[in-house]
């Protein structure tokens, strides 16, 4: 467990994307830490039926209106896994637009629970691979920012995020 | 065909944002697979997972469709361009759409969808910002992966003050970069259709990845309401979990990142709801996601090279653009000069001939010098080479055979249906070379005089400005057969194979190697033989170069049952041996001529490794010299003994590390590639003049390698064995 951790962020640490770590009961003020306002949100599946962390004592505004949505600067949502040797993060396309809520800000936080760190790539698609068989579902490896090289030089920031902020949610003590 | 005038052309105006950044994919390349532990199991996985795909293609293209369309999508199987373009003109219609956002897809520029749906009236954006930039300049892509590598910061800046004539003139890469953000921002939110390709295809689920490191392609799917994806039939691949391999490797053997930012993993059509942008009463939840989707799948000639034994390879290509990268003539013509309608680089030969015809496969394949460089750079393990190799065969026979009245004489194997002149008379040089040797030194005078070199140049396009071989009277194997061995009591056995240039000008490096090798206790015996038919391969000549393995194995043969081993000089000739005979020799003959064979530094090596001491060689302490090894000899991984060889015996030795001379056997020669070889040459030029590297004596082990060495510098370089013998 240790040892993928350390890997997991070691990599998010060269791609440039900054780490917090924090527990269920803190993840709210973890949340208000590192959002720049304004900021839109998806709470995790697992605190929806749990007032105690969805979201609602952030300045997070959960479920927005498109508008909304434009002119926020940060987007938070869960990642459902962490990739341990690329920093990966895999993101989920669900009827909450957690798609569009980390794609169409400036800087995505995303929440990642400790167990949902895979050592590697090879077990991370092989985890992908079952789920999509059972449910059909979809998801986006992501690995930093965004970025592009063609305009004569590595600029982050291209259509997506140019900041990405990882909050590993630990378990209690 | 590229003229030597298009080509200068291009390297004045593109030639150096294409240095600059393939050359910069490739270093990432090479930096970033060295990370990967089990890089070669990765690619042989690659490769098997492809090889099956494209076995079992019928079916998986219907266990696909029935999959996507159980997903609630449609799938079409489009015969050509056309059918293609028909269906989604009718998807746009019946959405109504008057904008088409575009995610990056080179089988979309394949089909030229965006004219198709232009005549229609729908507006089709390009969101990747590289193909924005070529939309705004009307420029066709120059790479398949980085479409517009050819353009500097400079020129995109000018472009958009330009165009666009914004309030602040742009200029630095984040300007223009935010400006293409907003504004394509805004044409992606007020989209009907967005249209992407698609990497890969899993047919158990009907999931397609996209490898994207902008994130428009999250957005041309997320922001729309009917989504077409465009891509070849020879993209579906089993399972999801048969992605493993290709998403650690695709990103790594193109731009050399670790990972693209994006691998989107989509089964369509998708969750996320689908939004009014401009809505700023209704959460995003309370919008429904009714998506249409439709998978388009394009044949357009991909059935046929799936039964055609040779171009069948092409479609494992996973378009990472490797092989681009790692070529020494696409760093410095790029896409523009070496490709096709609309694939470039050296994989491009096998798509270009398949999708479209020999005739436009004609007009790049020979920038193509065989030197094998992207064969370890394809991540799915092509033969590129010989993939071109068989396509300039199907050219040659093509054509009309011309100026018989020239080449007879010189050329008394040539293949019945004629290459052209000048590529028989590259290939057939083995008979030039006889003639050489038996009639030097007026050969050689004769050669140079004013009449020959205009002759030369006007009827097998020669370039005057090229040194020509300079051919030695007595042969190698005229001289080993006037002296004895010098070995009583051999250690080891070996026939020396005498290949071309060292039995007729290189000389010199032919007698060393056999004082060195008897100085090691080596019996050696030096057989007339046959050239190996690299000439004529490199010719496209490929029934001609089957001949010259067939003769060569019947020298040799005998010799290797007797138990001596083959050593070669020429690691150009070693890699026939070893590589290329396995295509014209059968398994057998193969087999026993590839394990007997070792190019001869190889050979020293296994002799020093064995016990044989250096004792008995020219040594020295602590001299520096710099050496280049040869392509095919790199690519087979043979750099590594010549080093190591020369350190045991006190040399201090530097590397290069530029992929290629830029000579390349006959290519150098020829006046259309005269100044691309000398823009290549120049890369090794500047390493062999940098710092610490300036004064010391250089070694090569390839004839062309020596020749190119020696037109560039000052500086003659020898062959690494003459530093050797005593």
């Amino acid at each position: 467990m240790e040892s993928k951790r350390a890997s997991f962020e070691g990599a998010l640490e060269a791609l440039g994307v900054t780490v917090a770590s924090t527990t269920e009961s803190e993840l709210e003020a973890a949340v208000t830490e590192a959002v720049t306002e304004p900021a839109v949100g998806v709470p995790p599946d697992e605190a929806v039926a749990d007032e105690a962390f969805s979201l609602t004592e952030t300045p997070v505004t959960v479920d927005p209106t498109p508008v909304a949505l434009r002119e926020a600067t940060t987007g938070v949502t869960e990642a459902e896994l962490g990739i341990g040797d690329y920093g990966s993060l895999v993101l989920s396309m669900t009827d909450q637009a957690s798609e569009l809520v980390s794609l169409f800000v400036e800087r995505h936080v995303a929440i990642l629970y400790e167990e949902d760190i895979q050592p590697d790539m090879d077990a991370a698609v092989a985890e992908l691979d079952e789920r999509f068989n059972e449910t059909g579902e979809s998801a986006i490896i992501a690995t930093g920012p965004s970025a592009t090289a063609d305009m004569g030089a590595l600029v982050k920031g291209a259509h997506g995020p140019k900041e990405v902020h990882v909050i590993i949610v630990e378990e209690e003590a | 065909m590229a003229t030597a005038d298009e080509i200068r052309e291009l390297m004045r105006t593109e030639g150096a944002a294409i240095a600059e950044n393939t050359q910069g994919f490739n270093t990432g390349r090479y930096d970033s697979v060295s990370d990967l532990e089990d890089y070669e199991d990765l690619k042989r996985a690659a490769r098997s997972i492809k090889e099956d795909a494209i076995a079992e293609l019928p079916d998986l293209l219907d266990q696909l469709t029935e999959t996507v369309e159980a997903n609630g999508g449609s799938v079409y199987i489009a015969d050509d361009a056309a059918d293609a373009n028909e269906y989604i003109r009718d998807v746009a219609d019946e959405r109504a759409a008057d904008r088409a956002v575009k995610s990056k897809s080179m089988t979309s520029e394949e089909i030229e969808v965006n004219e198709a749906l232009e005549a229609d009236g729908v507006d089709v954006v390009e969101t990747d910002l590289g193909e924005w930039v070529l939309q705004v300049a009307d420029e066709a892509p120059s790479h398949i992966v980085a479409p517009a590598i050819h353009k500097s910061r400079e020129s995109i800046a000018e472009l958009f003050n330009e165009r666009f004539d914004p309030d602040e003139p742009l200029e630095t890469a984040e300007e223009l970069t935010h400006f293409a953000r907003e504004k394509l921002g805004e044409q992606i939110i007020d989209a009907e259709v967005g249209i992407t390709g698609a990497n890969f295809i899993a047919a158990d689920t009907g999931t397609m990845a996209l490898v994207t490191s902008e994130g428009n392609a999250r957005k041309t799917v997320a922001a729309t309401d009917t989504h077409v994806a465009v891509a070849g039939v020879e993209k579906v691949i089993p399972t999801v979990a048969d992605l493993h391999p290709f998403i650690e490797l695709i990103g790594r053997s193109g731009t050399g990142q670790d990972i693209t930012s994006y691998v989107s993993l989509l089964t369509p059509p998708v969750d996320t709801p689908v939004v009014d942008f401009t809505d700023d009463e209704t959460p995003l939840s309370e919008f429904d996601s009714d998506r249409d989707f439709h998978l388009v799948l394009i044949d357009n000639g991909r059935l046929e090279m799936r039964d055609d034994e040779q171009l069948r390879e092409t479609l494992y290509c996973i378009r990472c653009s490797a092989c681009s990268n790692s070529c020494a003539n696409f760093q410095s013509v790029g896409g523009h000069a070496f490709g096709g309608e609309t694939y470039s680089g050296g994989i491009a030969t096998g798509w270009e001939a398949g999708i479209e015809g020999l005739d436009v496969a004609e007009e790049f394949n020979d920038l193509c010098t065989g030197c094998t460089r992207c064969v370890n750079a394809c991540p799915v393990g092509i033969d590129i080479p010989w993939i071109n190799t068989v396509v300039r065969d199907r050219i040659n026979r093509d054509k009309d055979a011309p100026g018989e009245w020239l080449v007879d004489g010189l050329t008394p194997d040539e293949e019945d249906d004629g290459a052209p002149l000048q590529k028989r008379f590259f290939g057939n040089f083995e008979t030039v070379a006889k003639l050489g040797s038996a009639t030097a030194p007026v050969s050689n005078w004769l050669a140079e005089t004013t009449l020959a070199r205009q002759t030369m140049a006007r009827v097998l396009g020669i370039d005057p400005r090229r040194d020509l071989p300079t051919f030695e009277r007595q042969t190698l194997v005229d001289w080993a057969a006037a002296r004895d061995s010098q070995i009583t009591n051999p250690e080891r056995r070996a026939v020396l194979y005498p290949d071309l240039y060292t039995n007729h000008v290189q000389v010199e490096r032919g007698k060393a190697a056999v004082r060195v090798l008897e100085s090691l206790g080596v019996d050696v015996v030096v057989p007339p033989a046959p050239s190996s038919g690299r000439a004529p391969l490199s010719q496209g000549m490929v029934s001609t170069a089957t001949d010259h393995a067939e003769r060569v194995t019947e020298i040799l043969e005998p010799h290797i049952e007797d138990g001596r081993d083959v050593v070669v000089i020429e690691p150009s000739d070693h890699a026939m041996f070893t590589r290329e005979y396995e295509r014209l020799l059968d398994e057998p003959a193969f087999t026993d001529i590839a394990a007997n064979s070792y190019e001869v530094f190889e050979y020293l090596f296994g002799l020093l490794d064995n016990g044989a001491s250096t004792d008995s060689l020219s040594t020295v302490t602590g001299a520096e010299i710099a050496y280049h090894s040869h392509c095919q000899q790199r690519t087979l991984g043979l750099e590594a003994h010549t080093v190591a060889v020369l350190e045991a015996c006190g040399y201090d030795v530097v590397t290069s590390d530029v992929e290629c001379c830029g000579m390349a056997g006959s290519f150098g020669y020829k006046s259309d590639y005269y100044e691309l070889s000398m823009d290549v040459g120049d890369r090794l030029r500047t390493q062999l003049r940098d710092d610490g590297v300036q004064d010391r004596p250089v070694v090569a082990s390839g004839t062309s390698c020596l020749e190119q060495i020696d037109a560039l510098l000052e500086r003659q370089p020898r062959h690494p064995i003459e530093l050797l013998a005593t």
